[in-house]
């Protein structure tokens, strides 16, 4: 946990020197404590202050990177329990398992199928993160073969699911980058360590409880490793949400060092489980590498759009690209609607639109990512924008009729609309995207 | 070295409320339904009460709607066509309470009357013995006058009324103290609106014990982060004992996620979306399995399919595993 200011004041020299470019040790300290200034400034400062302080300013939860061919993945650093009272900063990782068992084929296909899959969600390209490759088998040289088929095909990052220091050996020879090594336990930690230690690889710990994960991360550490990840050992939505939840307020809130780590989880792995709904609570709950067992493009998508919302800035929404949208293959004679890019926004009336089975054109203005109501009130929805977005996107080209439906809470806008788009119409739309189906089935009969 | 689990101790608790009366409460449910009581955050057992698991509500309707996913349509087959086979189909499917929506119009495509709402839900309350939730199709004239109707018709029953929103909800919340009933109250995602209704139904004479507060919700894709923290952050504000945030929550992703193109559609979207029936399966079950993990008391659901999966995931979570 961050050190207050005056905690950090009690470490400094208490001298007052200005050699820090402050004014007095206080105001250096609080800076500190803001992070808008850096320890070394101070040239006077203790070795032992300078460690303790140092200690105290790494992130309660590591930040591990992964690294596949090409795709790089960062996990960790979360600073919060609840998303309100900042935002989750870095995406749970999404891999899918690959068993080495398979025929290579087998393999080939599968791992090309989840890897061409991307899907754009409002601008965004969501794909998964990469593959888990297990050793299986518990051959060496099939292991090796099947890391190769995959680093054959996808870039992405890897985690290698190798129970024994041999394996793990030949997958790490096999693989590209920096993959996830799986997994140290009790038994082969001390080997599983020299293996990631050499390899300069992160590794996993896994233990059934928090004591022994302790434990294991204790003695990594002391062997001189410092990107671990925990693996709890999944057991089901009751307990892993506890252990969980356990595992992220023992670092945030008892900066427990040793278990500020990442997690990593395997949903398809809990007998009886629904690996999509098991899924979805580890994205919500503190999961920092979920594996699957399956890939299915309908399930995949519903999960990456999750982690998508869970982890959306709070207080930066998700914003549509401004600009024409056509919404059931509208001809020039369809309806010309304008709303802001609000992503919900754009979403309620896009939607309503759309159910409504009429054609129509929706003009996206550029409103900062606001609501209609928010931004007419902050200026960034008003009359000349509107009108700017209509001559920019050239709509006027594309329909016969010169019709504009503003939404109904802004029907202030319509004069003055109609003085910055000359010969125009301005029709007042509902107040609320609900009734356009109603309001286009009285007010835009056949053709306008 | 034996680390200490860290438990958070809260002062204030969620309130308990039941909803539908059984024949010697003046109502004639078969069973009754009992929702929050919570003294921790969703499922933390460990460290707190959590009394009562999330009920689990199938949405029905008073005629067969037609602006539902053929999905939905195909999946209740024949019960969809009328309103006590449906009630029948729901219960059988697993439902702990039925969610009735009224239709603002009737099969002839006139305004929905009073005498039809009165006949649907007499219909629905000899069919099952479930508790009941009706709600207007939600346009306030209408809501009013079908809903004083129903009030009115279910006498003693303790129906949930709704849908009271702050631009309408005297009419409903005084039919509701008049017949011995609860009312949902509905705000658009927002704390400090949802605790204000809160305020004003409680200010006319309704007990807090009768008040089923629905912060709203957006389906994965379409807002539900919003829903989600929204509900987070209602939750955690009743545990620190803030009273006019301590009502148990309802949600309706059911309703949300079959109105989104993922679900809703299976031509014309993009062929990266996969298969349209899965897809659309798992849109309402993850939206669901999401507002359980917020805080939701009261979940409501369209698909039969999709009640058995979050059964499952609640009975995990409740039971263990």
């Amino acid at each position: 946990m961050a050190l207050s200011g005056l905690e950090i004041y009690k470490m400094l020299p208490k001298t007052n020197c200005k050699d820090c470019g402050f004014p007095t040790c206080l105001a250096f300290a609080m800076k500190l404590a803001a992070k808008q200034a850096e320890l070394k400034d101070c040239p006077h400062v203790t070795a032992e202050a300078a460690e303790k302080l140092e200690a105290a300013s790494a992130p309660p939860i590591r930040l591990v990177e992964i690294q596949g061919g090409n795709g790089k993945l960062a996990v960790g650093n979360e600073t919060v329990l609840f998303r309100h009272e900042k935002t989750f900063y870095h995406k749970p990782g999404l891999f899918l398992r690959v068993v080495d068992t398979l025929e290579p084929s087998a393999i080939t296909e599968s791992v090309k199928q989840a890897n061409d899959f991307s899907v754009d969600y409002v601008g965004i390209d969501l794909h998964l993160d990469g593959f888990a490759v297990e050793a299986a088998s518990g051959d060496a040289a099939r292991f090796a073969a099947a890391v190769g088929a995959v680093t054959a095909i996808s870039d992405r990052s890897l985690i290698l699911l190798a129970p024994t220091p041999e394996l793990a050996k030949a997958g790490l020879e096999a693989a590209k980058g920096r993959p996830l090594l799986y997994a140290a336990n009790a038994e082969n930690w001390q080997a599983m360590g020299e293996v990631a230690k050499a390899a300069g690889v992160p590794l996993v710990v896994s233990a059934a409880d928090v004591d022994g994960l302790n434990e294991l991360t204790g003695k990594l550490r002391e062997l001189g490793l410092e990107d671990l990840v925990l693996d709890p050992q999944s057991l089901g939505y009751k307990d892993d949400l506890q252990a969980y939840t356990t595992l992220r307020r023992l670092a945030l809130k008892k900066n427990l060092r040793s278990l500020g780590y990442p997690i990593i989880s395997f949903p398809g792995a809990v007998e009886g489980g629904d690996e999509t709904l098991l899924a979805a609570q580890y994205i919500a709950k503190y999961s920092g590498f979920v594996v699957l067992d399956t890939f299915n493009p309908a399930t995949t998508y519903a999960l990456l759009v999750l982690r998508e919302n869970i982890f959306t800035d709070p207080q930066k929404p998700i914003q549509v690209q401004p600009g024409i949208y056509e919404i059931n293959n509208p001809d020039p004679s369809a309806p010309l609607f304008v709303t802001t890019n609000f992503s919900i926004t754009y979403f309620s009336v896009a939607n309503e639109v759309e159910g409504s089975g009429l054609p129509g054109w929706l003009l996206v203005a550029d409103a900062e990512g606001m609501s209609v109501l928010t931004a007419w009130a902050a200026g960034k929805f008003d009359a000349e924008r509107i009108a700017k977005d209509v001559k920019n996107f050239g709509i006027e080209e594309k329909l016969n009729h010169k019709k504009l439906i503003i939404p109904g809470h802004v029907s202030v806008l319509s004069g003055e609309l109609e003085e910055e788009l000359p010969g125009w119409e301005i029709m007042v739309g509902p107040r609320e995207a609900v009734d356009i189906g109603s309001y286009l089935k009285t007010m835009w009969p056949k053709g306008g | 070295m034996t680390i200490e689990i860290p438990k958070d101790k809260w002062s204030g608790h969620v309130r308990e409320v039941t909803l539908g009366a059984s024949a010697n409460e003046g109502g004639t449910r078969a069973r009754t339904l009992t929702v929050g009581g919570e003294t921790t955050l969703p499922y933390l057992y460990f460290e707190g009460e959590i009394p009562h698991p999330p009920a689990l509500a199938l949405e029905i309707r008073d005629r067969k709607p037609e602006d539902w996913s053929k999905l939905l349509l195909e999946a209740w087959g024949d019960a969809a066509e009328d309103p006590a086979a449906w009630a029948k189909a729901a219960e059988a499917a697993g439902a702990d309470l039925l969610y009735l929506k009224l239709s603002l119009t009737t099969a002839d495509g006139k305004p929905n009357t009073a005498e039809n709402a009165r006949a649907v839900v007499r219909a629905v309350l000899e069919a099952s013995g479930l508790p009941l939730a009706v709600v207007g199709p939600g346009q306030a004239e209408i809501d009013n006058e079908l809903m004083v109707a129903v009030a009115e018709e279910a006498v003693g029953e303790r129906l949930l009324l709704g849908t009271c929103e702050e631009g309408n909800y005297r009419t409903i919340v005084a039919a509701a103290l008049a017949h011995n009933h609860l009312v949902q109250s509905r705000t658009p995602m927002d704390v400090n609106l949802s605790k204000q209704l809160v305020i004003l139904i409680n200010d006319m004479g309704l007990p807090l014990e009768r008040i089923i507060m629905d912060p709203t919700t957006g389906a994965l894709g379409y807002g539900i982060e919003y829903g989600y923290s929204v509900m987070e952050r209602l939750r955690l504000a009743a545990l620190q004992d803030d009273k006019m945030t301590q009502q148990p929550m309802m949600v309706t992703p059911g309703e949300e996620a079959w109105k989104v193109k993922e679900s809703k559609v299976g031509e014309g979207v993009p062929v990266e979306w996969g298969d349209w029936e899965t897809r659309a399966l798992e849109w309402e079950a993850v939206t669901a399995t999401t507002l359980i993990h917020s805080g939701a008391d009261i979940i409501v659901l369209r698909h039969p399919q999709t009640l058995k999966r979050v059964r499952s995931v609640v009975n995990a979570l409740t039971n263990g595993a």
